[in-house]
């Protein structure tokens, strides 16, 4: 039996490396730049909604704010980049500081709240974020947005294209993962996971609940800050209308579609939930609608939590063989 | 002052309707603890019922009132009977069901614009642009009219929620829904019943706004489901007095910015004033602390 998981652990390693080849074997192919583009936005929004599975899927709460970071991380980037003409690194790096900061502040105060309060506190906060950068003209150019912000450069070569863009994301994208892994699995995310099921009790068991919380958002709140920057510098140009709060609950719905805490899963539904309403875009007209109702459908399916299928597919296996043995 | 008083007028005329929205939500949150992403879109559906009977079929008003506030109430029942009781039976995580009435509202409002267009119209008043002056402040009849309905509206659900069997069911299992099933009580037929009262309060404040603003289109939904679920926590979450406290504060914040400082600040302030009340007071304004018990 237990050569038999060493041989299935194996054979997990060997497919996500494959997974990952394809993934970055994909961008030198000739596809469209209209693919690789779509590409480019759902691995950015594979990293907000990875970020956002650290403090609404592991630790349990809920954030209805969470594209504010994201827009506060685009915004930074940006102004430095086109009013101080610094490298997009360097306003990569500010991003994920600033909007760290941001997250720091906000939840300072917020995450002593649970529940249906802290969700709505996240989203006011949300909301005024987003009306501060639409109002305050003379910094943000309010709802004209920000134009001609500068592609980042490596080596001396500037990454233009969509499908060089992409390889940027997946690095970066591979890097998160790679880090929320390792933090997940770790003490501290365990730590999380206890919070999660039960507050009391991990707070009788010596966990210092508020502090986990407090870092764990921050933490989730840089990342998307990171994502933010990287989406302003691909798209050249950004207005507040980019960072709605119906945004926020399309990624939160990312984090539960892909199953609570599970950032495959996550990745899996920013894919499906980018790319969906662009498959459907010749039915424009039924586009949003067909989207609410696969929305609708696979929450009460829940067919895309990752685990639950691994299940599903193990129970069937194990049927078909035992019918087999018979 | 005179400019004050027509503020303050404006402010509670537009906190009213906010009230009558957020016993909704304080409703179904006290019952199911789940935030009701479909209430803004009743109050839309509700308000496009209004006209679709009123100006497209030429209904007098009281009848289309009754049928398209009877209308939206089923609609919020069909959505508690077919997307949420369902998974409440299989116990997923409450995330789950906050993600799926976001869902729904999506589609609804989309099957709304599929039929109606994104375009504005104009809507269906009362009294056309009447009004009497008091203490130097002009009152429109509509204003008046919404306020007093609203206050009506409201104590009657407070008399059927303290005095009668269902509001005391309501209650139970507001309290407790398992003990309250125990009891003998059909848990289900009380929620769905509490998520028709709330989608029947949202298309009533919904057809009234309309009558206010004398416009109505598909957006109106998502901006005042936003405002009321702030007006609702602020006043704490679950309690009715509360609900009518917040939606009134908030009306009046936003009306008194509006007009003292600048309209394009009114969102900001109702948002702000909420951050600043649940910072100092975490359970809202008249919530009740919550002892967590093991």
């Amino acid at each position: 039996m237990k050569n038999k998981n060493v041989l299935t652990k194996k054979y997990h390693t060997i497919f996500l490396w494959c997974i990952l080849a394809a993934l970055f074997i994909f961008p030198a192919l000739d596809f469209s730049q209209y693919v690789y583009r779509i590409c480019v936005i759902s691995v950015l929004y594979a990293i907000l909604a990875m970020s956002l599975n650290l403090i609404s899927g592991v630790a349990g709460q809920i954030s209805l704010g969470h594209i504010a970071y994201y827009g506060i991380g685009a915004y930074t980037s940006a102004l430095l980049c086109v009013n101080f003409g610094v490298s997009v690194w360097v306003g990569i790096l500010a991003a994920f500081l600033v909007s760290m900061i941001f997250g720091l502040l906000i939840a300072l105060p917020t995450l002593k709240l649970s529940g249906g309060y802290l969700a709505i506190l996240t989203m006011s906060f949300a909301e005024i974020i987003r009306l501060i950068l639409l109002n305050w003209t003379s910094v943000t150019r309010g709802p004209m947005g920000i134009l001609n912000i500068p592609k980042p450069q490596l080596f001396g070569y500037r990454i233009r294209s969509s499908s060089a863009y992409l390889w940027l994301v997946l690095v970066i994208a591979v890097l998160v993962y790679v880090v929320l892994h390792n933090l997940i699995h770790s003490r501290f995310g365990r730590n999380l996971k206890a919070i999660r099921d039960d507050e009391i009790s991990s707070e009788a068991m010596g966990i210092h609940v508020y502090r986990h919380k407090v870092i764990a958002f921050v933490i989730s709140t840089g990342i998307a800050g990171v994502a933010g920057a990287l989406y302003a510098s691909y798209m050249e140009f950004i207005d507040p209308t980019s960072f709605i709060s119906d945004e926020s609950t399309v990624i939160l719905s990312m984090v539960v579609l892909g199953g609570m805490g599970n950032m495959k899963g996550s990745i899996l539904a920013a894919f499906l939930l980018t790319v969906l309403p662009e498959a459907l875009r010749s039915f424009s007209n039924y586009r949003m609608l067909v989207y609410g109702v696969v929305l609708v459908v696979m929450m009460m399916l829940k067919i895309t939590d990752w685990s639950a299928l691994k299940r599903a597919f193990k129970a069937a296996v194990t049927l078909k063989k035992e019918r087999g043995d018979e | 002052m005179e400019f004050f008083m027509q503020q303050l007028i404006n402010g509670i005329a537009l906190g009213s309707l906010y009230a009558l929205t957020a016993i909704g939500y304080s409703l179904v949150y006290a019952v199911l603890e789940l935030i009701n992403f479909t209430h803004g879109t009743m109050y839309m559906v509700g308000a496009y019922l209004f006209y679709i009977f009123v100006s497209l079929c030429g209904f007098p008003f009281v009848p289309a009132f009754l049928l398209s506030i009877f209308l939206t109430g089923c609609l919020g029942y069909m959505v508690e009977r077919y997307t949420l009781r369902p998974l409440r039976k299989k116990n997923l995580p409450k995330f789950t069901a906050l993600i799926c009435t976001i869902g729904v509202s999506i589609v609804i409002q989309n099957v709304m614009l599929l039929f109606l267009g994104s375009e504005t119209r104009q809507y269906p008043t009362l009294f056309d642009g009447k009004y009497i002056t008091v203490a130097s402040a002009n009152i429109s009849y509509i204003q008046l009219f919404v306020i007093v309905m609203s206050v009506l509206l409201m104590a009657a659900l407070t008399l059927f929620i303290r005095n009668s069997r269902m509001g005391m069911a309501m209650r139970a299992t507001a309290q407790n829904a398992q003990a309250t099933e125990l009891m003998g009580i059909p848990v289900d037929r009380v929620v769905g019943l509490t998520f028709f009262f709330g989608a029947v309060l949202a298309a009533v404040s919904g057809i009234f706004a309309c009558m206010i603003f004398r416009s109505v289109n598909l957006s109106i939904g998502a901006v005042t489901g936003n405002k009321t679920f702030a007006a609702t926590v602020l006043g704490g979450i679950g309690e009715l007095s509360g609900a009518v406290l917040g939606g009134l504060l908030i009306g009046i914040v936003e009306t008194m910015t509006a007009g003292y400082i600048s309209s394009s600040m009114r969102d900001i302030a109702a948002f702000v004033v909420l951050v600043a009340v649940l910072i100092c007071r975490p359970c809202g304004l008249l919530g009740k602390p919550v002892r967590k018990k093991v």
